[in-house]
């Protein structure tokens, strides 16, 4: 079987996305280029550190969110933001009436259902007969992909990913194979998280929460703020790109995942795991680092992230640099959906030559001689970006798109 | 593309883990079936078992005792599959965390709560900077990490992939599953499992991991011809059109199968499609069945390829399985489900002698 692209390349023919800068993909849009973050004080989520520690909401309740996607109110706000943007994903692509293509969904999350679960726990703890089982039957990763597949009826194949922050990226790598494979014609492929206490608290007691607004690759940044959204590419094998009524927006070129196999939640300082999945995405698609044109960084906000991240681009693209930024100034870091929305705000960089700007960047880091984009830019040729994510257990994972070439 | 199942390691209910190949079925009377730990010392550095729950520590010594045995030093990817995810550290920082009222909570737990944890703790012991993914889709975790591996094989650039699967039952989690109708409210003993037919089934847990490749060596155990999953098909009839489309897409018919091991878990409802193949399809077929043993959980079919691999190197079926073959064992076909929502068949056969 020859896997390479020339000879079965994948496309992006749509997009969904959810997150505190927009209940979809052009509200997103809009905020990116108006320099508008999505962070504010805690508004849905209940919690103690309601006062203390911002966060990148979306800005719609479950009641509205399922109102919107026409899910049950009742049911985890991982799905509702899920369903969101893959429903979105799959109206944009047009290929939703096509009964003979075989579509599958490959979501990720970091979350499942916790948000219920955590109501569902209070009770159960005083009494493991108490406790609604409403609020715990949807606790699986899985099932919360399977409530978005069931409602969307999608079941060629339905899969679900979660390998900490860098799990939809995965999920649109796992998914990309799927079609080479000759498995699926089409995939919605990407990945969803709602904040939760246990999230929250997780990372607060790992003290990593900027208590102001994040400031990825700033000298001075002191830490991230946790977002939340969803976010879905739909990929195609050429044969459906053919049957579309539009062109797709890119092509998906390289993917790579590597593990960094130094920390279970801190990265190497040489940026191991980061250097060799750009390294084996630029390779898979046969580009030079030159070729890039845009990185959108995995960019945190944390010390040791941002650090690392740096370290390994300089590693790689010294002394020639590509513009990069990180988004998560405007979303939060939104954990298993991060690589989803980023992927689908890098599928539009490449689709329009946008370049997008790294939010509240005042001071250079002092160790490297590159920084990161302040200003918005949309006249200079962005032919390839890379995508950025890495995650807890050293997972990390590059994915490129690229401008179509006839 | 030949896949070749170089090695295998399983902790489960039953004596699997460095024992001779299940000689003599253990008899729980109970409706949880509790894996069976074996003495990490040789394995494991101290230290480390200490701070690892139960199924980082069944996860991780599988994987390493695996790869040892397949006398492969690194592997180039690592996928685990995990429904669940880390329960119990899950449930420590959920509970301190309702407890303390989100105040002086330690990260110890959170930490080692995410579901990649496993697949992260071997990349780490290994220093495996390769490949590495964590499936979490329910009953098809195991198969889509297989699956996972299967693809990267066939690629090219991947030789070598350690996969497996792994879950724990937590007294919480126990607890939750049972209110929701899942076990049996009696207990007989589980090698009476399928007598009869009553509401439930029995819980359980473990972790198989196998070392795959698509170099053959002398000490393979078995190969992999083939894999295929379902999603909620629509009958017992639909079951039964893609277990033969399946069986005639790999150039075989149902006779040329010697061993079906089926997911069979005791629970009436459940096994009605079991009871409708045998009485329709697998007619012919010598059947035989491994929750009994395992107990049923949603990456039970880690275990099924476990045994499939381990009578298929032996040529022969165990004596725990009361059943008499004479014929040497060369082809096995596993057809799974998890609670009527997630089908999936693993096909295998003996390693031919080249």
């Amino acid at each position: 079987m020859d896997l390479t692209k020339n000879i079965s390349p994948v496309f992006v023919a749509g997009l969904g996305a959810v997150s505190a800068i927009g209940n979809n993909v052009a509200e997103c849009l809009l905020s990116l280029t108006n320099y508008k973050a999505g962070m504010d004080a805690i508004e849905y989520l209940q919690t103690l550190h309601k006062n203390t520690l911002p966060v990148a909401e979306v800005k719609l309740s479950n009641a509205e969110l399922a109102a919107l996607t026409g899910m049950d109110h009742r049911t985890s706000r991982t799905a509702l933001l899920s369903m969101m943007a893959a429903k979105e994903a799959l109206l944009d692509c047009g290929l939703e009436n096509n009964p003979s293509l075989r579509i599958g969904f490959i979501s990720a999350n970091t979350v499942g259902g916790m948000d219920k679960t955590e109501q569902f726990y209070a009770s159960f703890l005083v009494d493991k007969n108490k406790g609604k089982l409403l609020d715990i039957v949807n606790h699986e990763c899985g099932k919360v992909t399977e409530l978005v597949a069931d409602a969307l009826g999608i079941n060629a194949y339905v899969s679900t990913i979660s390998t900490a922050c860098s799990s939809s990226a995965n999920a649109i790598f796992f998914a990309a194979r799927l079609i080479k494979h000759g498995m699926l014609d089409v995939a919605i492929a990407g990945g969803t998280d709602s904040l939760t206490k246990f999230t929250l608290n997780g990372f607060n007691t790992l003290m990593i929460l900027d208590k102001e607004f994040c400031k990825p690759f700033d000298d001075n940044r002191q830490g991230l703020n946790l977002g939340e959204g969803a976010g879905y590419v739909v990929l195609v094998s050429k044969k459906v790109a053919a049957l579309l009524q539009k062109t797709p927006y890119c092509e998906l070129t390289g993917y790579c995942n590597k593990n960094d196999a130094y920390h279970q939640t801190a990265s190497s300082p040489d940026g191991t795991g980061s250097y060799l999945a750009m390294q084996g995405a630029l390779a898979l698609s046969g580009l030079q680092p030159g070729d890039i044109d845009y990185i959108n960084l995995h960019g945190t906000g944390t010390q040791n992230n941002d650090f690392a991240e740096a370290t390994a681009i300089k590693r790689l693209f010294d002394p020639l640099y590509p513009a990069m930024s990180s988004t998560k100034s405007f979303t939060g870091h939104t954990l298993g959906a991060s690589g989803g929305i980023e992927a689908v705000f890098s599928v539009l960089s490449v689709n329009r030559d946008i370049i997008y700007p790294n939010l509240r960047l005042q001071t250079s880091m002092h160790e490297f001689p590159f920084s990161a984009e302040t200003a918005l830019s949309n006249n200079r040729g962005v032919k390839n970006v890379l995508s950025n994510s890495f995650g807890f257990g050293g997972n990390c994972t590059s994915l490129i798109f690229s401008k179509i070439t006839a | 593309m030949n896949i070749f199942i170089k090695s295998s390691s399983c902790i489960s209910p039953q004596q699997t883990f460095g024992a001779p190949f299940l000689t003599e079925p253990i008899s729980y009377n109970s409706n949880f079936l509790k894996a069976i730990e074996p003495s990490y010392g040789n394995i494991l550095d101290p230290k480390l078992i200490r701070r690892m729950s139960r199924i980082i520590r069944m996860g991780v010594a599988t994987a390493i005792t695996c790869l040892k045995q397949s006398g492969v030093t690194n592997p180039d990817a690592i996928v685990t599959g995990t429904a669940y995810g880390c329960l119990e550290d899950t449930g420590i920082f959920l509970g301190s965390l309702i407890k303390q009222n989100e105040e002086m909570l330690s990260p110890t737990a959170f930490i080692q709560s995410t579901h990649n944890t496993v697949g992260a703790q071997i990349a780490l012991m290994l220093k495996c900077n390769g490949y590495n993914n964590t499936f979490v889709h329910r009953g098809f975790s195991f198969e889509s990490a297989l699956l996972d591996s299967i693809m990267l094989l066939q690629e090219g650039e991947t030789k070598n992939v350690l996969v497996g699967a792994v879950d724990e039952i937590t007294e919480a989690s126990f607890a939750i599953l049972n209110r929701f109708g899942l076990y049996k409210q009696q207990h007989p003993s589980n090698l009476s499992l399928f007598d009869a037919k009553s509401k439930g089934t029995i819980g359980g847990e473990g972790a198989a991991f196998f070392l795959l490749s698509f170099e053959h060596s002398e000490n393979d155990h078995a190969q992999i011809d083939g894999l295929s999953t379902f999603y909620k098909p629509a009958s017992g009839k639909d079951v039964a059109n893609k277990i033969i489309e399946f069986v005639v897409a790999h150039g075989l018919s149902l006779p040329d199968i010697d061993v079906i091991i089926t997911g069979r878990n005791g629970d009436g409802e459940n096994d009605k499609v079991y009871d409708y193949l045998q009485e329709n399809v697998f007619i012919n077929n010598a059947v035989i069945n491994y929750k009994h043993l395992c107990g049923e959980y949603p990456t039970a079919a880690s275990f099924a390829m476990w045994f499939a691999s381990s009578i298929l190197q032996a040529g022969q079926l165990p004596p725990a399985v009361n059943y008499n073959m004479d014929t040497q064992i060369k082809k096995i076909l596993i057809y799974n489900n998890y609670l009527g929502i997630h089908h999936s068949l693993i096909l295998l056969s003996a390693i031919k002698q080249y």
